[in-house]
């Protein structure tokens, strides 16, 4: 036993090693780095130690701005995006012919590269003074007035970035859905329906608790992904988010970092702390919700 | 409620290029009575299984009806027929309890068929008791053992009170004592309910233990449908002989010639009024008595004490089985002796059954 153990650990060791330099020990490094006021990465000097950092992000107006933007996003990326594939998956699983054809199709934002859904987004969204894009093509069909997507008010560049997100999300969550209805045993249904069991109930009785599992799994990865979400609204908006008013968390790390209003690893910590903290509480009572509701085996 | 099958029959299409039609079952007309329980028998592929999806109405026969009583359910869809089903593997629902379970098929119910939840409470108790699962109401599937889930699942079958049962192997997830002691249980609850049942399995001792009668499948027709001893002491082809039976039947290439029935060089019995032909010579292994004088000579292979009965091993280069087994009383062992190299055995005509060379069809005989 104890030998096998010491063996045990011996194969563990390359990849403890990795989490050790590459994982742990920066994320104690970003930690310190919170703490340390004016920390200078060229001459490695700080003034001293505090909370000084926190305070200064958690006032900064584009901060604040990003905490409300990744959150809007998160309430409705998640749910929205989780539901639709949901839906899309139980279609999947009910048709025969051309099954595989509709698959591929919903597979395909998965493998294609987020700048170039971006371009795809530019031309269905974005004014120019040829066109005024595709959308308020369909706007005009109705009637309805012309919006600036890009450019606009707030509500519309949310909007945008919002189906963006769910877009790019889905197939993954469809891929692993359909698998989890593919899982569920024929037979149970077939006892149902013996039963005379509506098409409701055996979705609401026996589909549902029979996936929650993956659903969930899908919920907490979906929040943390969206809480982690930066590209996608680089993608449409370009790199200057905090005037266009689209800046998420990490968009505002990064620019804490790297940004023209860059050279703060310090906020950049503090920040990163923070969108710690909150993707942790969350992925907590999300854990607790799971113990409570989810079915497991 | 009587049961009629009206030349039943399931054919699938042709898949690929290469493959012809597949007829699963192949003008299945039969009519089972009111409260008896049916065991369809039959090697895997025989259709046994497909005939009981289209009695509960999970597939579709193309061609031939369905009755239920008078009604005739062949269009009707699988929740107005009032069927219960167990499923080989249970199938039951393993996020609920087994009260849950139970009360599931209840549940549906809708209009003035509607219950109040104590009612259908007092129903899951009712078809629990008859099973003998009371104690286990609040635990989740995994937590029971395979016996105790298989009652659960014939309770979830019987608590809405069908007009028919219908089990799909019911036993063959089971330990070999288990399956013993819940075969004799599945007959218990259907003489207490006196519910007509069908039954499927693949194992004849199960399906002649239980059943009123038995219906034996190959390839999606109907070989033999009987009581289980009649279908044993009678087979109508060499199929149904060797299907049942354990050990199973000895199997010959034998010849009539002159009115004897020959085995190779021994003339074993005398036969009347059959012309000269070649036949296939079928004898249970009870049908042989250890006899020196005997007309069959088999190489003696071994002697197996089996406490109630012994059996004896031979060879025989007319048989189509590598090893014969007899069974004989354990009060005669000492009529075998295990030093010699042949054993001679006289035959229980009565125990030999004659086929067709060809057809291996039954051929009728008298002895002199």
């Amino acid at each position: 036993m104890e030998k096998n153990q010491n063996k045990a650990w011996l194969y563990l060791l390359p990849a403890i090693l990795f989490l050790a330099v590459f994982m742990v020990y920066p994320l104690v490094d970003v930690f310190i780095y919170s703490f340390e006021e004016g920390y200078n990465s060229a001459s490695q000097t700080y003034f001293g130690v505090g909370t000084y950092n926190y305070s200064y992000v958690l006032h900064d107006p584009y901060f604040l701005q990003a905490i409300k933007n990744t959150l809007i996003l998160v309430l409705i990326t998640v749910p929205l995006s989780t539901g639709i594939a949901l839906l899309i998956s139980l279609g999947l699983s009910a048709i025969k012919p051309l099954r595989k054809l509709f698959q591929t199709v919903y597979f395909l934002p998965y493998v294609t590269n987020t700048l170039a859904v971006g371009m795809v987004f530019m031309i269905l969204f974005k004014k120019t003074p040829y066109t005024d894009g595709f959308a308020n093509l369909l706007l005009s069909f109705i009637g309805a007035g012309s919006i600036d997507f890009i450019d606009g008010p707030y509500w519309a560049k949310m909007l945008v970035l919002c189906i963006y997100t769910v877009w790019i999300v889905m197939p993954f969550k469809i891929l692993v859905l359909t698998s989890a209805l593919a899982s569920v045993k024929e037979d149970y249904y077939n006892a149902a329906r013996i039963d005379g069991t509506s098409k409701f109930r055996i979705f609401y009785k026996i589909t549902l608790p029979m996936i929650s599992p993956m659903l969930f799994y899908l919920v907490i990865t979906g929040f943390i992904g969206a809480f982690k979400a930066y590209s996608d609204a680089v993608a449409i908006f370009g790199t200057n988010l905090n005037a266009a008013e689209m800046n998420t968390i990490v968009g505002y790390i990064y620019d804490m970092l790297y940004g023209d209003s860059g050279g703060y690893p310090s906020y950049a910590s503090a920040a990163a702390i923070i969108l710690f903290v909150i993707v942790l509480t969350i992925t907590c009572i999300n854990l607790l919700i799971r113990k409570k509701y989810v079915f497991n085996k | 409620m009587k049961i009629i099958l009206e030349n039943l029959t399931k054919k699938y299409p042709a898949r690929g290029k290469k493959g012809g039609e597949v007829i699963a079952v192949n003008d299945f007309s039969f009519e089972i009575p009111d409260g008896e329980l049916i065991g369809l028998l039959g090697p895997s592929g025989c259709g046994k299984s497909t005939t009981l999806n289209l009695i509960s109405g999970l597939q579709k026969p193309t061609g031939g009806k369905i009755f239920f009583g008078e009604d005739d359910v062949t269009e009707l869809p699988p929740e107005h027929r009032g069927v219960g089903l167990v499923f080989q593997n249970y199938a039951l629902y393993p996020h609920l309890t087994v009260l849950q379970n139970i009360m599931f098929p209840l549940e549906n119910l809708k209009g003035k068929n509607k219950l109040s939840k104590e009612d259908m409470k007092k129903r899951a108790y009712d078809a629990a008791k008859l099973v003998q699962i009371e104690d286990y109401m609040e635990r989740r599937p995994s937590e029971l053992s395979g016996g105790q889930q298989q009652r659960v699942a014939i309770a979830r079958a019987l608590v809405k009170m069908p007009r028919v049962l219908l089990l799909d192997e019911p036993l063959s997830n089971l330990d070999a004592r288990l399956r013993l002691q819940t075969r004799e249980e599945i007959r218990r609850i259907q003489k207490e309910t006196g519910i007509t049942t069908v039954f499927v399995t693949h194992d004849q001792e199960e399906a002649m233990s239980i059943s009123d009668r038995i219906v034996v499948m190959k390839d999606g027709v109907v070989q033999q449908i009987g009581r289980p001893q009649d279908v044993y002491d009678d087979p109508v082809n060499l199929f149904v002989a060797k299907f049942l039976g354990t050990p199973p039947i000895g199997v010959y290439k034998g010849e009539i010639k002159g009115g004897k029935l020959y085995i190779g060089e021994d003339a074993v019995l005398s036969v009347k009024k059959l012309a000269d032909r070649k036949v296939y010579v079928a004898i249970r292994p009870e049908g042989y008595i250890p006899d020196a004088k005997g007309a069959l000579h088999s190489t003696l292979k071994g002697v197996e004490v089996m406490g109630r009965d012994i059996s004896i091993l031979s060879e025989n280069s007319a048989s189509e089985n590598p090893v014969i087994r007899s069974i004989i009383s354990a009060d005669s062992k000492n009529a075998v002796n295990i030093t010699e190299k042949t054993v001679a055995f006289a035959l229980k005509p009565h125990k030999v059954f004659l086929f067709d060379f060809e057809t291996e069809e039954r051929i009728p005989f008298e002895t002199v």
